[in-house]
């Protein structure tokens, strides 16, 4: 069967998703204070940044910021060739934050649970909770997501790619079944 | 790129893309180093021996540290404590250790070419921690970074290495890694302690001090090797602290925003003067400092990948 690519939501959707979900967190946490989004590189850091810019617009406060990296933390580095580490840049001490975590696409958990464990050797934040564009199932970890841009049930052969563009704000959400 | 070296024997064998990386992979773990907890689950379960047949303190402290940050489990045999002393030769020191299976083993002896010797020999992956005068890959890398650190790119920059050029492995590692790198070498040192072809290795070679580091952006010095005979090549440390020391005055004649550099361990008052050692310019450490970070991406880019797919 030829490969096909569908589109899954367009740039106008993935904004309404990104809009409603930074209302859900505000909501949740009742503004920003002890508030901190930590995108996971790369993809779910160009959500973060792209979520913090809708609760400074809707909030007209900043929030806390942190960017990732999980690599180190990886449960299949000895399998992998080597895999570039990228850096982790959070400035600010996790002590009682209520942190969101982010990142483009959940599948297996396996890459949240790694950034779980990272966040917990760096601080020891108050809560954890978890922000997704797509979540597309097939978890193989007890994780589940707090807010959701959009659910999207997927075979396993199928891939969910994220578009950015020049300035990594996401553009479209595809899906390529091969 | 993915870069996935089995050893780290030398500068030598390996291309300027992979110093790079190298460097990029050890400003991520530079983060670590910094936290309230200084450990990540990286090399978890995987086991690194230091095996140093020479006295240390900084690389070996540094190695050990890098492998425990990354939750590796190091141990430490230096060979005044180890069966060396009963009469055992390095091959069966060697291949004793390998029989329990460590990943890795970082290694620092006096006889240049031990590390290729074991690496030919042994299944597990060598680490050169020093090999007699020939290289010292984590020093020249580490002095790389620290480089890139105060000056942004190592390119078209001018270094001055000076001192016993003839005894010192981190000057061949040093030459070889801040050429590929593509910096300007100037070396300089007593005429009995520059050996013969240094130009062979692509750099400018000086004989007097001040020559050298006019305009320079960096400059390395390094001490006398006292326990390689250095001492007798020069007629007292006095007249060599006179003619090549670095001191206030003739620091002027770097660059303004030059920096100073020294392996370790310094010896004050004879390479370099307290003033420069403890003054605005130095960068001794930070030297330092970086080792942990460019050891631990060492280990990690020797441990990590397909390799250790057949072993795990």
């Amino acid at each position: 069967m030829a490969a096909e690519t569908i589109e899954i939501l367009d740039t106008d959707g993935v904004n309404r998703a990104l809009t409603r979900i930074a209302h859900e967190i505000l909501e949740r946490n009742k503004g920003v204070k002890d508030l901190a989004l930590i995108g996971i590189r790369t993809g779910g850091a160009y959500i973060a940044s792209q979520l913090r810019q809708r609760i400074v617009e809707i909030e007209g406060k900043d929030v806390l910021f942190g960017t990732i990296d999980v690599t180190m933390y990886r449960d299949d580095l000895c399998t992998r060739s080597n895999l570039a580490v990228g850096q982790t840049d959070i400035k600010f001490p996790l002590k009682n934050c209520k942190i969101v975590l982010i990142d483009d696409v959940l599948f297996t958990g396996r890459t949240i649970r790694a950034a779980m464990d990272a966040i917990m050797d760096i601080g020891r934040p108050e809560n954890i909770q978890l922000a997704i564009l797509v979540d597309r199932g097939h978890r193989e970890l007890p994780i589940r997501p707090d807010y959701i841009g959009r659910n999207l049930p997927t075979a396993r052969n199928e891939q969910i790619e994220v578009d950015f563009d020049a300035e990594y704000k996401a553009q479209a959400i595809h899906l390529f079944r091969k | 790129m993915s870069f996935n070296p089995e050893h780290i024997l030398g500068i030598k064998n390996l291309t300027a893309e992979e110093i790079s990386f190298i460097l990029d992979t050890a400003e991520s773990f530079k983060e670590i180093n910094t936290r309230q907890i200084k450990k990540v689950p990286t090399l978890r379960g995987k086991t690194i021996i230091n095996l140093f047949f020479e006295a240390s303190t900084r690389t070996r402290t540094s190695f050990e540290i890098a492998g425990k940050r990354l939750s590796a489990d190091t141990v430490n045999i230096s060979a005044s404590s180890s069966s060396v002393v009963k009469g055992e030769t390095l091959e069966d020191t060697a291949q004793n250790i390998e029989a329990m299976h460590p990943d890795i083993i970082v290694m620092r002896h006096s006889a240049s070419g031990a590390c290729d010797y074991l690496a030919e020999r042994l299944n597990c992956s060598i680490i050169n921690a020093g090999d007699g005068t020939h290289e010292h890959p984590s020093q020249a890398l580490l002095d790389a970074f620290t480089i890139r650190q105060h000056k942004g790119d190592i390119k078209g920059l001018t270094v001055t290495i000076a001192g016993d050029i003839a005894h010192s492995r981190v000057v061949r590692s040093n030459i070889y890694c801040l050429n590929k790198l593509g910096a300007t070498v100037r070396i300089t040192g007593p005429k009995t302690m520059l050996p013969p072809g240094l130009e062979r290795l692509g750099c400018e070679v000086h004989s007097n001090l001040k020559e050298a580091i006019t305009d320079a952006d960096c400059i390395m010095m390094l001490r006398i090797q006292r326990e390689r005979q250095g001492k007798t090549l020069i007629p007292s440390l006095r007249e060599y602290a006179r003619f090549f020391g670095l001191n206030d005055h003739n620091l002027q004649l770097a660059k303004k925003d030059a920096i100073v550099m020294h392996p370790g361990p310094i010896n004050r008052g004879v390479e370099i003067s307290s003033a420069v050692a403890d003054g605005k310019q130095n960068v001794i450490l930070d030297q330092v400092e970086n080792g942990v970070a460019v050891r631990m991406a060492l280990l990690y880019l020797v441990a990590g990948g397909e390799k250790l797919q057949q072993d795990c």
